[in-house]
């Protein structure tokens, strides 16, 4: 479903990603390793469509379509979510209000009719069951006063509403006690499908003992340095990433 | 209304810009005491009008142009401007729509001001203002068996003289300001309100204010008067087409309040900001607004939504006299390009245990500049007074400027005052946040700059705050990152 070619791209004059092609088809679960700086963030934001990237060369199919094109609003609305490291806080913006506006521009996309706040908060009383929040946490502006564990678990939540195809997930461990960490990976693990494409993007091998990969890529220097099965981020915890480089 | 207006802004170039092709009668350029004369005439005025006219004049020849407001402008050459302009008028006098040019009221129908009895808006009566003369006002009649005069100034001063002639002047006199006594001596039109004793409104009021000549200034005022325990909410719109010079918008409106009365006064301003590119043309946009609270348990609230003109200088105010009485300012300034604006509001308080609250939200974006100025004053007499200011400045890009300049005048030991003030950046990566979940960029920018004015828009009249709130985000469009 997402076909990555040889991509290069800078943010100002400096080159991050040298050169990256990967492949990721329905139901397979993805995760990308590497040191700090090896652009795995980059990966992420760059397929999202992040402005303050340029891509330099390559291409990137999603279902067959070059979306490099396109406006990031317009890649999401085809299936793409990226649950963000660091997710920002929009002041005197409510949160269940948002989530609605995102979740009705793609019913609208698809020629669905929109649902209003009554039919809305039904349908996300039974998600946020799954993410363990309690309701009062849509009444707050999104993302602000909320603890680095609470912002994950939006983002998660974010993803059960929004039904993307496929999902990228930056470091949405980090900053995570052993409860909360317990709590995002069920969440994931019971949106897996044949249909959907996830990407853990993640330092460390801890998150994958609870979202098995299929595949494993580590990232360094702007290009993927070597593939493998899960048997590779075990390697990785014990031998740390030199081994590699 | 809304519908209509939605359309029109989403065509996202300023879209009342046109001007309308009617035959126009234009005095002379230049000011003297003929031309002002000659207006009165005009005006069929009695005398008393003219002496209050020329007595202005007169005054304000004595006067200089402020120059303390936070704005740059070439000097303004005050004898190079019409000071009257209206669509020329049929032989016999206008006994309803019928008489109206038809190009008139296709101009106001392509404004979202239908005035035709089919089409009127349902539950806002409008005062339909066209360079210097009202054009029509809507469900008079209904208005009139409700107890509330709703008018033309022009027609209060024939039909109303000694309410007119007591309260005209008395809120913001000749001699206040350099643009005050001007507008009393050559102001054409305006709209006059009167609710007598215990009278409610049934519908809102709405003015809508349109300049269509080049070079001609609009010097309308306003005038609202509330005895004892009446309601009035009241809404003023404007716009003027796309012209390379700049036009003066001069304008007084006064309000006042006796016993228990309560005045809602609204703003939705959108008057041409001049060349986004270039910064030519565009309104000068220099207003005395005040209201008294003359009664106890008084009410004078204004919203003003500020998103137009090249230059913005108004600071709406309240006088707050009876005791208990209650004066309330939410504004949201918007700049974008080379916009300027010095705007805020000034809470005189005379009375005992009386309350004022400011909530200020300026927006600046491209290169323009964005300043707040305000006045709390807690006179001797004012006990147990107390003031709340809320003053918050959003900035968006790198070219842009916002100031804040709060005076607080504490002569009352009794008195409390409180200020807080805030300054927030919209960033690339909140939009991008947006983006990602599927929000165009149009629909963020709307989002977070509403949820950054909600305090002041849950001020404005349902029917209006849908508007303001797209208006807002359309003219921001393209201006991040």
């Amino acid at each position: 479903m997402l076909e990555i070619k040889n991509l290069h791209a800078k943010i100002n004059d400096t080159p991050i990603l040298k050169g990256i092609s990967l492949t990721i088809k329905p139901g397979e679960v993805h995760a990308i390793m590497g040191p700090n700086g090896s652009g795995k963030s980059t990966l992420s934001k760059v397929i999202s469509g992040h402005p303050a990237y340029d891509v330099t060369s390559g291409e990137v199919l999603f279902e067959g379509q070059n979306i490099l094109e396109l406006d990031p609003d317009v890649r999401a609305r085809l299936g793409l979510f990226l649950a963000f490291q660091y997710p920002v806080e929009i002041p005197g913006v409510h949160n269940a209000g948002f989530l609605r506006m995102a979740y009705n521009a793609r019913r609208k996309e698809n020629g669905q009719e929109e649902v209003d706040p009554m039919e809305f908060d039904e349908l996300i009383r039974s998600k946020l069951n799954l993410v363990e929040m309690e309701p009062d946490f849509l009444e707050r502006a999104v993302n602000q006063g909320f603890s680095g564990g609470e912002k994950k678990r939006n983002e998660i939540l974010q993803m059960l509403v929004l039904e993307p195809k496929l999902a990228f997930l930056d470091e949405t461990d980090s900053g995570l006690d052993i409860d909360a960490l317990r709590i995002v990976s069920k969440a994931v693990n019971a949106y897996k499908k044949p249909e959907v494409g996830i990407v853990l993007v993640t330092h460390y091998q801890r998150l994958l003992n609870y979202i098995v990969p299929d595949v494993v890529h580590v990232m360094a220097n702007g290009v993927i340095i070597k593939s493998g099965d899960k048997s590779l981020a075990l390697a990785l915890e014990e031998k740390g990433y030199e081994w590699l480089l | 209304m809304s519908q209509q207006l939605l359309n029109d802004i989403t065509t996202r170039d300023y879209p009342y810009g046109f001007t309308s092709n009617i035959e126009t009668e234009v005095a002379p350029k230049g000011l003297s005491e003929d031309v002002i004369r000659m207006i009165s005439k005009k005006k069929n005025e009695p005398e008393f009008m003219l002496e209050f006219r020329l007595k202005a004049y007169r005054h304000w020849l004595t006067l200089t142009e402020p120059k303390w407001p936070n704005v740059t402008y070439p000097e303004i050459n005050f004898q190079d401007i019409h000071y009257y302009a209206a669509p020329k008028a049929p032989k016999k006098k206008l006994e309803s729509l019928d008489d109206v040019d038809p190009e008139l009221l296709k101009t106001f129908e392509k404004l979202g001001i239908p005035l035709t009895e089919q089409k009127k808006l349902a539950n806002v009566a409008v005062d339909a203002i066209f360079d210097s003369v009202s054009v029509a006002t809507t469900y008079k009649d209904k208005l009139l068996k409700a107890g509330v005069v709703f008018c033309p100034l022009s027609e209060a001063v024939e039909k109303y003289p000694d309410i007119v002639k007591k309260y005209l002047g008395s809120v913001v006199p000749h001699t206040d300001n350099f643009y005050a006594a001007l507008n009393a001596a050559v102001f054409s039109e305006g709209s006059f309100v009167y609710l007598p004793k215990n009278t409610v409104s049934p519908m809102e009021l709405s003015t809508y204010f349109r300049i269509n000549t080049e070079e001609s200034g609009q010097f309308e005022r306003t005038l609202i008067v509330c005895e004892e325990n009446s309601y009035v909410s009241y809404l003023e719109g404007c716009t003027a087409p796309k012209f390379d010079t700049n036009q003066l918008h001069a304008a007084v409106v006064e309000l006042v309040t006796l016993d228990n009365a309560e005045i809602k006064y609204s703003t939705v301003q959108n008057w041409f900001s001049g060349d986004p590119v270039t910064g030519k043309g565009g309104i000068y946009n220099f207003v005395t607004k005040r209201g008294k609270c003359l009664g106890k348990n008084s009410k004078i609230s204004w919203t003003q939504i500020e998103t137009g003109s090249a230059i913005t200088w108004k600071y709406p105010s309240c006088v707050l006299i009876g005791d208990n009485s209650i004066g309330e300012f939410y504004s949201v300034a918007l700049t974008n390009h080379f916009q300027q604006a010095d705007t805020g509001t000034k809470m005189i308080h005379i009375g005992k245990n009386t309350k004022s609250t400011i909530v200020s939200k300026g927006i600046s974006a491209g290169k323009s500049h964005n300043t707040y100025r305000g006045l709390v004053q807690m006179n001797k007499s004012a006990h147990h007074a107390n003031n709340f200011t809320q003053c918050d400045s959003m900035l968006i890009g790198n070219a842009c400027s916002a100031n804040t300049f709060p005076t607080i005048d504490v002569k009352n030991g009794s008195s409390t005052v409180g200020h807080e003030a805030t300054t927030v950046k919209i960033s690339e990566d909140q939009i991008f946040y947006f983006q990602q979940r599927g929000i165009s960029m149009e629909d963020a920018m709307a989002t977070i700059i509403n949820g950054f004015c909600k305090d002041v828009f849950k001020e404005l009249p349902t029917e209006f705050a849908v508007e303001a709130t797209q208006l807002l985000g359309l003219k921001l469009e393209n201006s991040v990152g």
